[in-house]
């Protein structure tokens, strides 16, 4: 390594950059670009979505039905809350409350949890049903065909959906484990901020999959 | 000359274990293990091509089965794609240089570099084990319902190597945006980076927006053929023809990954060739930003005989045109600076020239088949093959070879053979058209591509063509010799070899770990040469 004595070096400032707010800038941005990828990641997926869902709305429609929606209703909820927690989180790591930021990223770690659990609960339900295309299904005749494309999207985005929220529970792991060790400061908070930033972008591709999956048609009713 | 030492500290004596190499968080390093990478790469490419043209000599199918014969021609496609031309300028001379280049330490996020190597690599022996253990017939485009339900070969781990080898695109993507944004030295202003910097950022733009998109459609069908979904499946009501939308969704831009770098390469060399600052710097600057956003807005322009409507055809059609605004405006304005200026006869301007011309000709053939008349009827035929070669070998593989030669003394601290350099410089140039100019003929005659027989009538033009292979391929290796002999017996380069401006030629070379002894400050434009050469001339 070279030698990097001449000047002071704050805690967490890494060797390639000036000071922390370049740092900062630099994660921040680097955050945002990552996102900017992920948004065309399930682009794609979204994109299948409305073509399909365009040429054979009666189909999605009759299987949009056969989901459970009261799940996806509480899983939609307690979401929305643990991205309140992660606000929060973040909030008492900028102003160094360590206590504080422990237990917003645990509550926010268990309502993750809670999802991913309800979501199991969900994959059992339409196994037991057989709403899965290849391994076990069957529909009513009319949209036997058409029905697979929905439940395929529907495995598809909600399964890379929760693995994203798996690799998010592993990062707030992380960012719990720093946070005990007390590496997370008041100076130092930018891996707690950007971590927030995954966290709320997988909530908010969950409230465009939620009226897509399981409110198709519902109006109608 | 004479006096030149090498410096006693520097990136390439900086720890000499295994472990200083594959632990290694220095942006140079890194660039010279992605350097081994896409050479074994290209080489794996390359055996295939030999296998294809030494089949194509005869008429008939004599040399290997018409089944082997779709394993090559893909294998081939998708070592090269995905595994050379994509990621080679950028991360092996973008690695290298991007730092440098703004006067910064390294790039913004060091660690994440070395995971891209690494997530290349696992790519890169997915895909190798898909080809050993037994190969894959797809076409390196993967198109449905063959790849989906009818292909018997290595699908998946194919797949997964270009997944896997995506986010490495991504994450080098991702971390020069960051790098130019955020760690420009003092007085580095945007409109004083080197062109080279402006279609790196443009081709991150293209990695970071496109390569998410082809990673969901590889996975989408991944996972028809593991868990039998059926999103391009007709049987369900899948639609196969939306899997082509998807893929050239990023195929299409896919192509300006390969060549803007190279573009980026041409203009260095042809300021640093004719000691003039490039004519119209923000003109070029922005072409390559025009070329990126065009590049996303054509990617229809594949699907002419693919049932596409005659409405969206038309619209393809003349977006696909505008593309040639901006790449003839490079062209032009390289032309225009060396309008008067010293031009030198070294080995990278050599390729300098050898990527004008040749992308010259691979970009006027491409308005061929952007007229959609003319495209259908050379729809798959050898003129597609000839057209996109020129592009991509003529065009990206001559920039590279000419910035490796450009910036070896720096990478390297020695020179290389300049005479065995210009000759082989010489022999590719010779090889390369004799190889693909043919190729346009006999397509345009109607040979058909990815067929391993064809009508004798066609002989004598691919017989040109395999000889043109053969000399290419001696072009090719002869660099390899000469620049591994450089790295122990070379002379020394000392900081600036060619004269040039340009804060890599500034600090030692090779430079040392952290690039600059202290943070340079600039003061002066991009190519900022002393005018008394210009007044020489005229």
């Amino acid at each position: 390594m070279l030698p990097e004595a001449a000047h002071h070096h704050p805690a967490g400032l890494a060797h390639q950059f000036d000071n922390l707010e370049q740092q900062k800038e630099a994660a921040t941005l680097g955050m945002w670009a990552f996102l900017t990828t992920e948004i065309l990641f399930f682009g794609g997926l979204f994109m299948v979505y409305t073509v399909y869902r365009s040429s054979y709305p009666d189909a999605f429609a009759a299987a949009s039905h056969e989901l459970v929606v009261w799940a996806g209703t509480v899983n939609t909820a307690v979401l929305i809350t643990s991205s309140l927690t992660m606000a929060l989180a973040v909030h008492a790591a900028q102003l160094g409350q360590r206590r504080l930021l422990i237990v917003f990223l645990l509550l926010t770690m268990a309502l993750g949890c809670v999802f991913l659990g309800i979501k199991a609960f969900e994959y059992y339900t339409e196994f037991v049903e057989r709403h899965i295309p290849g391994l076990n299904y069957d529909f009513e005749p009319k949209y036997f065909r058409n029905a697979q494309l929905f439940f395929s999207l529907y495995f598809l985005m909600t399964g890379l959906h929760a693995l994203h929220m798996i690799i998010g529970l592993g990062i707030m792991a992380f960012m719990l484990w720093w946070s005990v060790r007390g590496v997370i400061t008041a100076e130092y908070y930018i891996p707690i901020e950007i971590s927030g930033l995954y966290w709320h972008f997988v909530d908010i591709v969950w409230i465009f999959l939620f009226p897509l999956l399981y409110l198709i048609g519902r109006h109608a009713h | 000359m004479s006096t030149v030492l090498l410096p006693p500290r520097h990136y390439l004596n900086d720890g000499y274990g295994v472990r200083s190499w594959l632990l290694t968080r220095d942006h140079k390093r890194i660039a010279l293990l992605y350097l081994a990478g896409v050479t074994f790469f290209f080489f794996i490419g390359g055996a295939m091509a030999v296998l294809i043209r030494l089949e194509l000599a005869t008429p008939p199918g004599d040399l290997v089965t018409d089944e082997t014969y779709n394993k090559l021609f893909t294998m081939h496609g998708v070592m090269m794609v995905f595994f050379f031309l994509i990621p080679v300028i950028p991360s092996v001379l973008g690695n290298f240089l991007v730092p440098i280049m703004i006067g910064a330490k390294d790039l913004a996020f060091p660690k994440i570099n070395l995971l891209s190597w690494y997530i290349y690599v696992v790519g890169g022996l997915f895909t190798l084990y898909a080809l050993i253990s037994g190969g894959l017939d797809t076409g390196w485009t993967f198109y449905t319902p063959f790849s989906t339900v009818a292909s018997t070969t290595n699908v998946i781990p194919a797949a997964l190597g270009i997944f896997i080898t995506g986010f490495s695109s991504i994450l080098t993507g991702l971390n020069f945006i960051v790098t130019i944004h955020r760690m420009r030295a003092p007085g580095m202003t945007w409109f004083r980076m080197p062109l080279f910097l402006w279609s790196t950022y443009a081709t991150s733009l293209i990695n970071v927006l496109g390569t998410p998109v082809i990673a969901i459609t590889i996975l989408l069908v991944a996972a028809e053929r593991v868990f039998h979904f059926g999103f391009f499946n007709p049987a369900v009501g899948g639609d196969p023809v939306l899997f082509q939308h998807l893929f050239w969704f990023y195929s299409h831009p896919a192509v300006y990954i390969m060549v803007l770098p190279a573009m980026g390469v041409v203009s260095e060399l042809v300021a640093a060739g004719c000691r003039k600052p490039v004519f119209g710097y923000s003109f070029v600057a922005f072409a390559s930003l025009a070329i990126a956003v065009l590049g996303f807005l054509v990617w229809g322009h594949h699907m002419f005989v693919a049932g596409e409507s005659v409405y969206s055809a038309l619209i393809f059609s003349i977006l696909s045109f505008l593309v040639a605004i901006p790449s003839a405006v490079k062209v032009f304005n390289w032309t225009a600076t060396m309008y008067q200026g010293a031009v030198s006869w070294e080995t990278p301007m050599l390729y300098a020239y050898g990527f004008i011309g040749l992308f010259t000709i691979g970009g006027l053939t491409g308005l061929f088949l952007a007229a959609i008349g003319v495209d259908v009827h050379v729809t798959d035929t050898y003129f597609i093959i000839a057209h996109f070669h020129y592009i991509m070998v003529g065009g990206t593989i001559m920039g590279y070879l000419g910035g490796l030669h450009y910036w070896w003394p720096k990478m390297s601290g020695r020179l290389y053979n300049e005479g065995l350099a210009k000759l082989s410089a010489g022999i590719i140039f010779i090889g390369f058209n004799l190889t693909f100019f043919p190729q346009f003929v006999v397509g345009y005659l109607g040979m058909p591509r990815r067929y391993h027989a064809y009508p004798p009538e066609f002989q004598v033009l691919n017989v040109l063509s395999s000889a043109g292979a053969s000399i290419l391929g001696v072009g090719y290796l002869i660099p390899m010799v000469y620049l591994m002999w450089s790295l122990r017996y070379g002379r020394l380069a000392g900081s600036n070899p060619w004269g040039a401006v340009g804060l890599e030629w500034t600090t030692s070379s090779p430079p040392p770990t952290e690039n600059f002894t202290e943070t340079p400050r600039v003061t002066w434009d991009a190519y900022e040469y002393p005018a008394s050469v210009e007044t020489d001339v005229a």
